[in-house]
This record gives structure tokens, sequence and C-alpha cells, in this order.
């Protein structure tokens, strides 16, 4: 039975985190999101031209995101540099993450360029990823419907906590790795991906527990967007 | 019931600003049942019933009668293509640029060459929201001197300021001539260079400041500052005149 986690926090209890909106002066929009050792960065580009041509709709826009560990950003082993199957897996699904709460008809023909570099890591970095993402995307100016927040959700022995990192990540015994994200406005998840077992019950209470989690994020890239314009009295 | 956001206030989306039927949504906020939601960051303005969100970040998005400052990239058989710093390129079709005859295989390059710097207006948006242009209008006209500057499309409505309040202002207090683009292209033009440079510091801080109350203050205060000790004597014989002409075609005298 897992009693205590392993750095002494609550089951539902998340690593400190810390937002910034404007990271990245030269794009369209960036944020960076820490949360606990994982910190992520994403900037914005666009609405831009898409080429090669025929990738472009007519229809609408596109959304194009790159997620990419930096060489130096694990546990000391390099990560090697370019797309592997797992990065462009965690691209794929940041998009569709993204997806639902944007108006990409609004740009026919265009790109919209999502890049995620993650300069240190210690698990749960797609969700930081897409936490970072949806700010970055706030902050470029588009007409979006609601926030992203994401979390990752872990099953150890049989107890649900919130927002894994690398050590309970590798517990020996075997875990279930939920990544969740979530609209906090709209109330719906647009991501959970799920690795490992659970049953109906527990998977139920998982969620709530991690819609809990995404509207405690979600106030802290509100605050982060905010004060990018606070005016200094 | 009722307004739950302050004017002024800093927004996000998904925040709700007003709830109940009282309140309609304008640009950057939607309904949804009961709730008013900003769907955009920005500044909230309140407008009797409607509840609007001013965006403060985002790329230019063409629109019908918008005045532009953009820079030819290509020539085509049937006219220009030119940057206006949206998405998608706009195009000057033949017809629209001049009103003189354009025989057919006639050199275009005579009338703007690659890399000539136009303003136009826009006049219409197609259904893929690529942007016409037209070069045929009082203050139309192809850009020989001066100096162009970038700033962010959100906040050209505060550097013209109220019925262009802000912006004439600076133009009497550093005499010069400033064109703004509604794609936040900035052309300024004038006889002394260091009243040029102070002309775009003070764009730029306008661009830094926009989102802050009594603006214009600031910006009276700040080119005070900066003209005080300088001995500018408005030679008003000397004012800079760009008149306009039709067409500017290589070899002719430039301005």
């Amino acid at each position: 039975m897992y009693k205590k986690r392993f750095d002494g926090r609550k089951f539902d209890e998340m690593r400190p985190m810390e937002a910034k909106v404007g990271v990245v002066k030269r794009a369209d929009g960036s944020a960076m999101f820490r949360i606990g050792k994982t910190i992520a960065i994403a900037a914005v580009y666009g609405p831009r031209e898409l080429h090669p041509k025929f990738l472009q709709n007519p229809e609408e826009g596109v959304l194009r995101c790159n997620y990419n560990m930096m060489a130096f950003s694990g546990s000391g082993e390099r990560i090697k540099p370019g797309p592997s199957r797992r990065s462009k897996e965690i691209s794929h699904i940041t998009e569709k993450a993204l997806l639902p709460v944007l108006n990409l008809k609004e740009f026919p023909g265009t790109v919209i360029d999502v890049f995620i570099e993650l300069i240190q890591t210690d698990a749960g970095t797609r969700c930081a990823g897409i936490t970072a993402a949806a700010m970055a995307l706030a902050d470029a100016g588009f007409i979006m419907k609601d926030l992203v927040s994401a979390i990752s959700i872990g099953i150890i022995d049989n107890q649900i906590v919130i927002d894994v990192d690398k050590e309970e990540e590798d517990y020996e015994d075997g875990m279930c790795d939920m990544p969740m994200a979530f609209m906090p406005k709209a109330g719906e998840v647009t991501l959970l991906q799920c690795d490992g077992f659970t049953n109906k019950e527990q998977l139920k209470k998982a969620l709530e527990m991690g819609k809990e989690a995404c509207r405690k994020i979600y106030e802290i890239q509100k605050t982060a967007l905010k004060n990018k314009y606070k005016v200094e009295e | 019931m009722g307004i739950l956001a302050k004017e002024r206030d800093i927004v996000v989306p998904g925040e709700i600003l007003a709830t109940g039927m009282d309140f309609l949504p304008a640009g950057g906020a939607y309904r949804d049942k009961e709730d008013i939601i900003a769907s955009q960051v920005g500044m909230i303005q309140i407008d009797n019933r409607l509840v609007r969100v001013v965006p403060l970040s985002g790329r230019y998005a063409s629109k019908r009668g918008d005045t532009i400052i953009g820079k030819v990239t290509d020539i085509t058989f049937s006219g220009w293509i030119i940057d206006i710093g949206c998405a998608k390129d706009a195009m000057l079709g033949l017809k629209d640029a001049t009103s003189e005859f354009i025989e057919r295989g006639a050199d275009l390059t005579q009338y703007f060459n690659i890399g000539d710097i136009i303003v136009a207006k826009i006049f219409n948006v197609t259904r893929v929201k690529s942007a016409d242009l037209t070069t045929k209008g009082p203050g139309l006209m192809k850009l020989t001197r001066g100096r162009l500057i970038d700033i962010q499309s959100t906040k050209v409505p505060r550097v013209i300021g109220k019925q262009g309040s802000m912006i004439m202002m600076i133009k009497d207090m550093t005499n010069t001539r400033i064109t703004v683009g509604q794609n936040g292209k900035v052309h300024i033009l004038a006889q002394d260079p260091e009243m040029e440079l102070i002309a775009v510091e003070v764009i730029k801080m306008i661009e830094a400041n926009a989102h802050k109350h009594g603006l214009t203050e600031i910006v009276k205060k700040f080119l005070d500052d900066k003209l005080k000790g300088k001995n500018i004597s408005i030679d008003k014989t000397k004012a800079i005149v760009l008149e306009k002409k039709p067409i500017l075609k290589n070899g002719e005298e430039n301005v």
C-alpha cells in the first residue's frame, strides 16, 4: 500500500507552480509554465501562410504543435535530439487537446505554429506543455472559447495521486499514468490517456480529482496572463 | 445577475464577465446560456448593454476600409502582391493601382517595383481572407523617403487617439509628417533627423503603455521633457510637403 508520497505531498497536492507570459519576445505569443522540476516554454507564431501548399486547408487554419525535450533536460542521460516516436505522439495529442478551444475558421489556408520546449523534465511534461501552450495562444490574441489546463494523475497501489513526479512514475510495482487536459469553464475534457490498469470507480474518482487540480492551474494561468498588463500604481 | 467585471479590467478567455440576459456580448465575448464569457485576452469595455473585450495583442486581420502600409513582394500578370503583415498576402490589381491606362504587356515595375513601400486602402476582403487593395484615392501613394517602424496593430487606435488627437499632437510638437497604417506600420517623415528619432521614441512609448489610463497626459509630459532645451523653431514656411503624384515612374524625379 502506498501510504505516503515520496516527497511528502498530500495525495491531491500538486508541486509548486509558476507561470509567466511573454517570455519569448519575438514570438506572437509565449509562456513559461513550471510545475515542480518540470519547466515548459511555449511560443506561438502565426497565423501565417502554410507551405508546402498541399498542406493548406482552404476551409480553416491548421494548428501545428511541436513538442521537444531538450538534450540536457532529463535525469542526466543525454536525450537524443530530433523527433522521436514519443515526441511525435505528444505533439499530436497536444494539437488535439488545444483544438476544441480555438476557432480556426477565421484563418483559412494558414498555419498556427506552437513550439513547446522542455528545458527541464521531471514527469508530467505533456501536461506542462499543454498548459504553457494554452497561455501562449491566449497571449497571441487568439479568440478562444476557454483556456486549457492539464495535469497528470497516477494510480499507485490503488491510491489516486495528483501530479506524478519522476520518482512515482518509476514506482517499482508499476503504476497507472493518466494525463488529462480540461477546459475549466466549459467543463470538458480535451485529453485523457491511460497507461496502466484501473477500474470504473477509480477512473471516475481520478477524473474528479483531476478536474479540481485543473481548476487550480487555471487560476495560475489567469493570474500570469493578467500580470503582463498589470499597471503599477 | 449583473456585471461581474469592472470597466478597463484585464480579462482572460473563460472568465465570466456578466450574467443575465440584460447584457449582450460584442467582440471578444460570447454567450453561454446565462453567462457572457470572455474569449480573448483584453481590456473590458462596457457600453450600455454591450460588453466588449478590446484585444491587447494579436496579428493584424485585414478589414475593409482600412488604410495600410505594405511592401511589394512580387509582380504578377495582373498586378502586385503586397505584404501587409497579415496571414495572407494582399493583392493590388492593375485597374486599382492607377487611373492611367496600362497597356497589355507593359513593364509593371515602372509603377511599383519589388521592395517599394506603398500606402493603400483595403476595398475588399475575399472569402479566403486575403485583401484586395487600391492606391487610387487621397493620401494613397508610394513612399519614397522617411522612416518606417513597426508597432502592434492592436495599439494603432491608441497612437491615433480620439479623432486623431494623439497623432496630431505628436505631429505638431515634433514637426513631422506621420502616416499610420491600420496594420501597425508607421511612416515618419521629418526635416530634422533628431525630431524623427523623438517621434519614433514617442510612438514606441505609446505602444508599451497602450493599456494605461490617461495616456495623452503621459505622452504630453514625455514630449515636453524630450523637447525641453531644444531649439525648435517650427518654420511653417518650411513645412514638409509630400504632394501626391499619381504615379512615380522610374526615371522620373522623386520628391
